[in-house]
């Protein structure tokens, strides 16, 4: 039997309809072999942590412009934690300030792609990194 | 035509590059012919190609003098955090020599929720200043005289509101609406498209935005009524051609919109607007200005009988690209937003934005905004391109360029009118696909290094440092904007306030209401946003997105 295929959910919590870098990522990792879901805009954690568990994904790719990161990033890590979804591993990317990065990174989200980030590095480190 | 003399020098010419090519190759990822000579524009006629400015087509521009008499409105778009806080930053730009204003509005407030809803949690004051009501609006435009400046409101689905709330004001500071100048953007299709900030299904919507003609045709004649969007299409990922070809069917479907409600169109074509991007590759950017007007001249007079010559004209505000700023070496940014501006200026823009060099990474600091409008400043005052009309006029180049823009344009058109026109064609995804596609293939090329981004994929600088004097929207704002929320509703009337909610539901019902007076009367009583906009969606529903990936 071949080996199950990595199933990403590329998801965008909050209210921020820029969808152009998780449309790109999300048909990136598609390319690159994975199973690929993506949620659309507008979503609010509970539904992004909701659609993982139904999907029983290995990723959750998060995409964020507007500036809400701080807030909803954590607490989707923290919605996948309550559902028992632990090794579920958490990326992020948008307009995200270097400041901001370790305090995301100690919430749960395992990596940050800001502007200009080749979509390459993102499978690397999935490939990497997937439990 | 007597083109026997230099097709004979082509051919000379031919095999002189061939000897050249031999010894040094030419790049390879070059999209446009080596040379563009008279033998690429035979179709062009001066008359019927160009014309003069300010006469039909357009194609040179819509004013006869163009820049000679006033230059074009330096418009900086801004607004974070709190209305005060805001309002500081108007002032300062307008200080600085900014001859206009452009509002923008955090999320929940485009979206139609007040800062205390749940679901605004995080975003309030993020990407915009939190408008709740009356009250707000109030503060954002404290000091500042609106029977002089020149104000434009990013605004979509709740355009309606914040309208109401803008004539409020300006009633209060003793202005009556029909000295008011202005935008609204108002377009709900790119928002279904592109942007994403829609609320109502598009039937409720396109009444709205009808409603909003209408009344403005009448007692706010000066404004511009809508800005029908191409800028955020291109930034989704969009070609120069895609941007105005998609719009343009947008502002089809508007203008079919507004006759089926019957309008005339001559009451209302004057005050239809667009928005342009203002991309990297300034001669394309130029035909693309110029292939736009001609386009959209060409359909409101053999088309739609338009008859006023302001019916015919696309008048444009631009925005530089945001999506080509680089949070790497930002300083880098400050050149690619001078060119983009050439560009803008070049191709006939009546008014401009011109993006920050740090807004790849955050919201602009007050030193890089004044970066950025003085940039506009040396343009108009140095450059030199601002002293003739349509400079490059003439261009083989450039009139060749127009023509294909222009015919790609048409090709788009036609399409979506086989579709049955934007709105199904955005209903069946087929613009959002095209858009996506686009997209995709910018970001290979630029992956491959096909398409080289300075400080990106070429020329990187190892040991660069963040920038550090980034600005931060305070994260108390949100809780500020709950309190202020929980203070109006214990003191404003509140039987006034539901009485006038009530009599809005009950005209949303009737498709023959026009719902702007109703709205007005909301908000004059501090009805909240996302109060109004909560009876709206329970008359109207909500939009959901198809996915198209």
């Amino acid at each position: 039997m071949a080996e199950k295929r990595i199933r990403v959910l590329v998801a965008k919590p909050g209210l921020d309809g820029h969808d152009r870098g998780a449309k790109v990522v999300a048909r990136a990792l598609r390319d690159a072999g994975f199973e690929v879901i993506y949620t659309g805009i507008r979503l609010t954690p509970e539904q992004i942590v909701e659609t993982a568990l139904q999907e029983d994904v290995n990723v959750v790719a998060l995409s964020l412009l507007s500036g809400a990161h701080n807030t909803l990033f954590p607490e989707v890590t923290k919605l996948l934690k309550e559902k028992g979804l632990n090794d579920v591993l958490v990326i992020g990317g948008g307009v995200i300030p270097d400041a901001d990065i370790p305090s995301l990174k100690a919430a749960g989200i395992a990596d940050i792609y800001t502007p200009g980030t080749p979509t390459g590095k993102i499978v690397e480190f999935i490939k990497a990194n997937v439990k | 035509m007597a083109n026997e003399k230099l097709l004979e020098g082509l051919k000379a010419y031919n095999a002189a590059v061939e000897k050249t090519l031999a010894k040094s190759p030419e790049r390879t990822n070059l999209e446009v012919n080596r040379l563009y000579t008279p033998l690429d524009i035979e179709k062009f006629d001066y008359e019927t190609s160009l014309g003069f400015p300010g006469s039909y087509p357009f194609t040179r521009g819509v004013q006869p003098t163009m820049y000679r008499g006033r230059f074009w409105t330096m418009r900086m778009y801004a607004g974070f955090a709190t209305a005060a806080e805001s309002n500081k930053r108007y002032r300062l730009l307008l200080e600085r020599g900014g001859s206009g204003l452009s509002c923008a509005f955090d999320l929940p407030t485009q979206i139609g929720y007040d800062s205390d809803d749940p679901i605004a949690e995080g975003e309030v004051g993020k990407v915009g200043v939190a408008i709740d009501s009356l009250e707000d609006m109030e503060v954002l435009f404290d000091q500042i005289p609106l029977g002089k400046v020149s104000t434009s409101m990013t605004i979509n689905a709740p355009a309606a509101i914040l309208l109401a709330m803008y004539i409020a004001v300006a009633e209060k500071q003793g202005v009556p609406a029909d000295q008011l100048n202005g935008t609204i953007q108002n377009d709900i299709l790119k928002e279904y498209s592109s942007r994403g900030t829609y609320i109502f299904p598009p039937g409720p919507s396109m009444r709205l935005i009808t409603n909003i003609f209408e009344y403005c045709s009448k007692n706010v004649p000066r404004w511009n009524s809508i800005s029908i969007s191409g800028y955020h299409i291109r930034e989704a990922g969009a070609t120069a051609a895609q941007e105005i070809a998609f719009t343009i069917a947008d502002g089809i479907a508007y203008v079919e919109a507004a006759l089926k409600a019957g309008m005339d169109i001559d009451d209302f074509a004057g005050s239809l607007s667009f928005f342009w991007n203002a991309h990297n590759n300034v001669l394309e950017e130029v035909a693309k200005f110029r292939a736009s007007r001609r386009v959209w001249s060409k359909l409101m007079k053999e088309r739609f009988g338009a008859k006023k010559p302001k019916s015919q004209m696309l008048r444009v505000h631009t925005q530089t690209a945001g999506s080509m700023l680089t949070a790497q070496q930002p300083d880098n940014n400050i050149v690619r937003v001078a060119l983009q501006t050439a560009a803008a200026v070049m191709g006939g823009t009546q008014s401009l934005h011109t993006n920050s060099k740090d807004e790849a990474l955050a919201l602009p600091s007050e030193a890089s905004v004044t970066i950025a409008l003085r940039t506009q400043q040396i343009v108009a005052e140095e450059s030199g391109l601002a002293d003739v009309v349509d400079p490059l006029g003439g261009s083989y180049y450039v009139e060749a360029l127009t023509d294909k823009i222009e015919a790609e344009c048409w090709d788009y058109i036609k399409k979506i009118d086989e579709l049955g026109g934007a709105p199904v064609a955005i209903e069946k995804g087929y613009i959002q696909r095209e858009i996506q596609e686009s997209a995709y293939k910018w970001q290979m090329q630029v992956e491959k290094g096909e398409r080289v981004i300075v400080g990106v994929n070429k020329y990187i600088d190892k040991k660069e440092v963040p920038p550090k004097d980034l600005l931060r929207v305070d994260a108390s704002v949100g809780e500020g904007q709950k309190k202020r929320l929980a203070a109006l509703r214990a003191k404003r009337d509140n039987a006034a306030v539901n009485a006038a909610l009530d009599a809005l539901e009950a005209g949303a019902k009737d498709e023959k209401v026009n719902l702007m007076p109703l709205i007005l009367t909301a908000v004059k009583t501090y009805a909240t946003e996302g109060e109004i906009c909560k009876r709206l969606r329970k008359v109207f529903g909500e939009y959901k997105a198809i996915s198209t990936l």
